[in-house]
This record gives structure tokens, C-alpha cells and sequence, in this order.
């Protein structure tokens, strides 16, 4: 049982690489700056339903840093791990606490994800100007959100339970 | 799809969209300047009317044409400020995260305000 979950651990920490990849290729998703589809949540969103959140923590932090030095910078990495970890602590907790279907779920991490990035990236540059961009963010991270929610459901159903 | 979901998806698209037009109202007005600050220190306020090219440290070089400014060059892999849409009369940002350097539009230029007329290196 423990080697047939390392491997799909390490199989799914490759899928999301390469899906960081894809969207590295496209940096922009509807021609606004910032918002990507978040394809490499896909695997993260489904790890966390099959095992628990320590298990998408270690895929998604395989996943930031190998994307950061592959194609990257320090600064792309640091904006990732924020976004990414508060997309996590709130989709566990709504996983665990509100009783949402992995769309709610998604939805709830596709939000948060965008709010973290915002946060980092006005703490760094000390200018709180772009932040009048947190409605469009928000409204993109749920559009995003419920996209890979229901990718990631559809997924779920045709891969045999791990 | 549960039926709390979706009033919670509402929740936040309502919530975004009553932010969004607060944000819009707030923001309405005559942008006449352009602001510039690196690292959260003012490098610069330039009218938009005089058609210029402002080299930011050795980062980035911007230009304000028509009324309008726009990142013409930056030294960082992505580019992202290059593609961001220009700033003109109605106000708007362009940020280089890797270089920390932010453009953002001002209301109404005072004239005071030009300090940047003699440590511009054009």
C-alpha cells in the first residue's frame, strides 16, 4: 500500500510539473495579466480528496519549487508558495468544515489562491495601488476554480480508487 | 452542486462586484500625472501631457506618448509590465514585480509635484 501511494504521489507531482509547464507557455489566460487557469491544481485539488492535505502539501511544494528553477525565478516562486499555501489551508478547512463538493471546494482555493499572490505582491513592491485588482481576482479565481473543480471531478471518476 | 455552494459562489461574486464599483467610484476622476515608485520609495511624478521617455534606475525604461504611458523596456525574464495595457486620463497601474517598480496614474497634476524634472536622466 505505501509504495503504490509513493508512486502516485510521484507520478501526480510529474503531471502537475508539466502542466506548470504548459502554463508557463500561455502566461496569459483571457488577456488579463496575472490570471492563469491553474491547471497544476488540478493534481493538488486531487490528492487532497483522495489522501489529505500533508500529501498535497508535498505535491505542491515538489511542484512550486521545480517549476521556480526550471522555468522561473525566486520571485515566481515566492509568489507560488503564498498563493499555493493559502489555497491549501482554506481548501482543507472547507473540505473538512463546510461540507462542500470538490466544486465549493475548488472554488474556495481558486479565490484564496489569487488573494495570497495579491497580498505577497503588494508587500513586496510596498504599494498597496494594485489592489483595486482584487475584484477582478477574485471574480477570475472563481471562474478558475470551478473549471478545475469540475476537470478535477471528472478526472476522479475515471481513475480506479488509489 | 450543493445548494449552500452555489450561495456561497454567489456570496463572493456579489461581494466582488460591490467592491469593484466602490473601487470604480473611488477611483473616478481626471488623471493628469503619473506616478512612479520603486521599492515603495517615489522615484518620480510626470505629467501625462509631455511626451517623454523615463529611464527607472537601470530597469526599466517607460514612455508616456499621447497622453498615455506605457513600459517599453524591463530587464526581467517575463516581461509582464511590457504587456500590461497603458495608463491615461482614467487612471490605472502598471507594476514590475521582479523590479518592484509601480506606474500609477494621479489625479489631477499639481504643478508642485513635478520633482522629478531634474533628476530625470533622459
Amino acid at each position: 500500500m505505501y509504495q503504490k501511494k509513493t508512486a502516485y504521489l510521484g507520478v501526480f507531482a510529474a503531471v502537475a510539473i508539466i502542466f506548470g509547464y504548459v502554463e508557463s507557455l500561455f502566461p496569459f489566460f483571457a488577456g488579463i495579466p496575472g490570471i492563469k487557469l491553474g491547471l497544476a491544481n488540478l493534481a493538488v485539488l486531487y490528492i487532497l480528496e483522495k489522501y489529505t492535505w500533508k500529501e498535497a502539501a508535498l505535491v505542491s511544494a515538489i511542484r512550486i519549487v521545480v517549476i521556480g528553477f526550471l522555468f522561473g525565478n525566486m520571485f515566481s516562486i515566492l509568489y507560488s508558495l503564498a498563493g499555493a499555501a493559502l489555497s491549501l489551508a482554506v481548501m482543507t478547512l472547507m473540505k473538512k468544515r463546510s461540507g462542500f463538493s470538490i466544486l465549493g471546494v475548488s472554488v474556495s482555493g481558486g479565490v484564496s489562491h489569487n488573494i495570497g499572490q495579491l497580498i505577497v505582491a503588494a508587500l513586496i513592491v510596498e504599494n498597496a495601488a494594485f489592489l483595486y485588482y482584487a475584484p477582478v481576482l477574485i471574480i477570475s479565481g472563481v471562474i478558475t476554480g470551478l473549471l478545475i473543480g469540475l476537470l478535477t471531478r471528472e478526472v476522479a471518476k475515471r481513475i480506479p480508487d488509489l | 452542486m450543493k445548494k449552500k455552494e452555489v450561495l456561497f459562489i454567489a456570496g463572493i461574486l456579489v461581494f466582488a462586484l460591490v467592491l469593484w464599483g466602490f473601487l470604480a467610484i473611488f477611483r473616478r476622476g481626471d488623471y493628469g500625472t503619473v506616478r512612479i515608485t520603486v521599492n515603495g520609495e517615489e522615484y518620480g511624478t510626470y505629467s501625462l501631457a509631455e511626451n517623454r521617455k523615463i529611464f527607472i534606475n537601470d530597469t526599466n525604461v517607460c514612455e508616456i506618448k499621447d497622453g498615455k504611458v506605457r513600459m517599453i523596456e524591463a530587464d526581467c525574464p517575463d516581461h509582464l509590465c511590457m504587456k500590461q495595457p497603458a495608463v491615461g486620463s482614467s487612471g490605472g497601474t502598471i507594476v514590475c514585480l521582479p523590479n518592484k517598480v509601480v506606474i500609477e496614474g494621479e489625479k489631477t497634476a499639481d504643478p508642485e509635484t513635478d520633482s522629478s524634472a531634474f533628476d530625470a536622466v533622459v
